[in-house]
């Protein structure tokens, strides 16, 4: 049930009444069972997965909190007679317990999301090695298909489960409501990916009706369409047809293909948060945004703090955090120092804790060699940069261009040309398809194919471009209003009455006139799902 | 306290990080500051700071982040 589908619609306007028809003490409760149904309609055979991951966590997060209990109980009552030293060995004893609890629910969530996402991967490098070395054996693949979401849920489980070992939030209680927390619908098959401490502000409390929440939550909503069945999926095919065939449509085409695909996977994931948050609104309830005008970036490193920000600030805060501060990695932080030097020493903890967090987010991507050399080369391009900084300040104070904004324009468009040729790895299928279709863009001589209007052959004709130039233009109008003045909606609202119904009306009709419907119409999947 | 902030002026010349309440918030310190920083005061002042510790509350001044250097080193 795409989010896009008139069924998803549906489902989100019974549901809505529900809530508010309904006892306000029971919303909750609805949301869960609404979660669920939502689940099970995307699949009954992902249920267990979803069960397995919400019981693993909520249970070891039980006994961890128990744990902390004990502790300050126990520090409480012999404050007087323990020396600070035996406060600190009984800590570091009961932490060590509680990290068998904390290792034994992280390894068991990893193994199920390993098994689902990654076993066919291993097999199939596996087998690679096997055929390399000459042995006619091969082994079988699995058949087990990925359950919708399970990357973005295992994260916020787990997310919930470190924040209650590190003390920073109180294990929930009720079970239910906890599983309410990890299958929240809205957000369950591609983020964001929530705190407990955050989103648990808004999600179990009643909600009356609220006539501005609701009306706000449609209009993201709205927007969340029109950037996903105006722009994404009418760009769609053009990409598609590109990256199918590297070889037929090399040089130009592949240029205007990663351009294609930017602008796709940035309606189509923005679109769909949008949705997301929308409902949520809707419902009275709170989530983190994940964007923040990312192609206005002025460097990769901006970038990935303004692109899908709660899974970055997750690889940040429970893999970034805890690896470069460790005893260990200072340890070995201070050898360096004593031997290769000061400069050396205080930078390899940001670079070997860089590079693990890039290796895993390329994995969390995608089981696929792709999605790791997509992470690997962004943990390069920020090292480098990172290493040439005051080389870089240097030169832009030496001659000037600090802060002007044609200086800042360019850094704009550089950060986003960066980002298109990244994105390559996303969508070509192999390493080799993606080097080949890169290196094309400078070698191939068929540029002038694009001129005689090579671009009207690739699936999308000359109304589709006009369509998606007006709505990029949109997009970018209201972008540039959001970082010069906050959210439009507002702005909007603010308007006579007139004015700010003919608004939303217009982009309605728009939506309805312009999204990408087709006979037996059902919405293109959304990229992030398959993550 | 000046060995704090020799260590973020290292980091930093620009900021006047004894008046500054907005390290974090204001985007002046990033993560790999944070931990370059935590590297340094590992060095200087023998503690270690852990992840659970690195939240804005305890990075946002230059202040807040020697107290909590002191809560460390009593523990």
């Amino acid at each position: 049930m795409l989010f896009t589908s008139y069924g998803f619609i549906a489902f989100v306007a019974v549901l809505t009444l529900l809530y508010y028809l309904g006892p306000a003490n029971f919303q909750w409760i609805l949301l869960l069972v609404g979660s669920y149904i939502f689940y099970l309609i995307a699949g009954p055979e992902y249920i267990p997965y979803l069960l397995a991951v919400t019981l693993i966590v909520y249970f070891a997060a039980r006994i961890i909190d128990r744990k902390l209990s004990d502790q300050d109980a126990y520090l409480k009552e012999h404050k007087k007679e323990l020396t600070k030293e035996a406060k600190k060995e009984y800590k570091a004893a009961q932490k060590k317990k509680r990290m068998v609890f904390q290792i034994i629910a992280v390894v068991l969530c990893v193994a199920i999301l390993a098994l689902v996402k990654y076993a066919n991967f291993f097999l199939a490098n596996i087998n690679a090695v096997l055929s390399a070395s000459g042995q006619a054996k091969q082994l079988s693949f699995l058949t087990i298909a990925m359950p919708l979401g399970i990357s973005f849920y295992t994260l916020q489980a787990l997310s919930y489960l470190f924040d209650v070992s590190r003390g920073t939030i109180k294990a929930e209680k009720n079970v239910f409501k906890f599983a309410l927390f990890v299958s929240f619908f809205p957000q369950l098959v591609q983020g964001p990916i929530s705190r407990f401490k955050d989103l648990s502000k808004t999600l179990y409390e009643p909600h009356p009706f609220n006539r501005q929440a609701v009306a706000f939550g449609l209009q993201r909503i709205l927007w969340g369409f029109f950037k996903k069945l105006v722009i994404a999926d009418r760009i769609a095919p053009a990409v598609q047809t590109i990256f199918a065939d590297v070889s037929t449509y090399s040089g130009g085409y592949a240029f205007f293909g990663m351009l294609f695909y930017t602008i796709q996977l940035y309606a189509d994931f923005t679109g769909g948060i949008d949705i997301t948050i929308g409902i949520a609104q809707m419902l009275g309830i709170e989530v983190a945004e994940n964007f923040n005008l990312p192609y206005f970036s002025t460097s990769l490193k901006e970038y990935w703090r303004r692109w899908h920000i709660t899974m970055c600030s997750w690889f940040r805060d429970y893999i970034f955090y805890p690896l470069s501060s460790s005893k260990g990695m200072q340890k070995f932080s201070k050898f360096t120092r004593n031997h290769l030097g000061q400069k050396v020493g205080r930078r390899l903890p940001v670079n070997i804790s860089s590079f693990v967090v890039w290796f895993v987010t390329g994995m969390w991507h995608g089981a696929s060699w792709n999605f790791i050399v997509w992470g690997l080369a962004n943990f390069v391009i920020l090292m480098v940069s990172e290493e040439f900084e005051p080389l870089y300040e240097k030169f832009h104070n030496r001659f000037g261009f600090a802060g002007k904004l044609p200086y800042r324009i360019f850094q704009i468009l550089r950060t986003f040309v960066l980002i298109c040729a990244l994105n390559m790895f996303d969508v070509c299928k192999t390493i080799g398809e993606t080097v080949k279709a890169f290196l094309s863009i400078f070698t191939s001589a068929n540029w002038g194919e694009i001129g005689k209007g090579g671009l009207l052959g690739l699936g999308i004709g000359v109304s589709d471009y006009i369509v998606l130039i007006i709505g990029i233009l949109i997009v970018f109008a209201v972008s540039l209003y959001k970082n010069k003045n906050g959210d439009i909606r507002e702005g909007i609202t603010g308007l006579a009455k007139p004015g700010k119904y003919a608004i939303w009306i217009v982009l309605i009709i728009v939506v309805i006139i312009f999204g990408t419907y087709g006979i037996g119409y059902d919405s293109s999947q959304f990229i992030y799902n398959q993550f | 306290m000046d060995e704090l902030l020799e260590i973020l002026q290292n980091l930093h010349p620009d900021v006047d990080f004894e008046n500054e309440t907005e390290l974090i918030e204001g985007g002046i310190l990033d993560s790999f500051d944070i931990v370059t920083l935590i590297s340094e005061i590992s060095e200087t002042f023998d503690v270690t700071i852990s992840a659970e510790y690195i939240v804005p509350e305890n990075f946002n001044s230059a202040q807040a982040l020697y107290e909590l250097i002191q809560k460390l080193e009593e523990e």
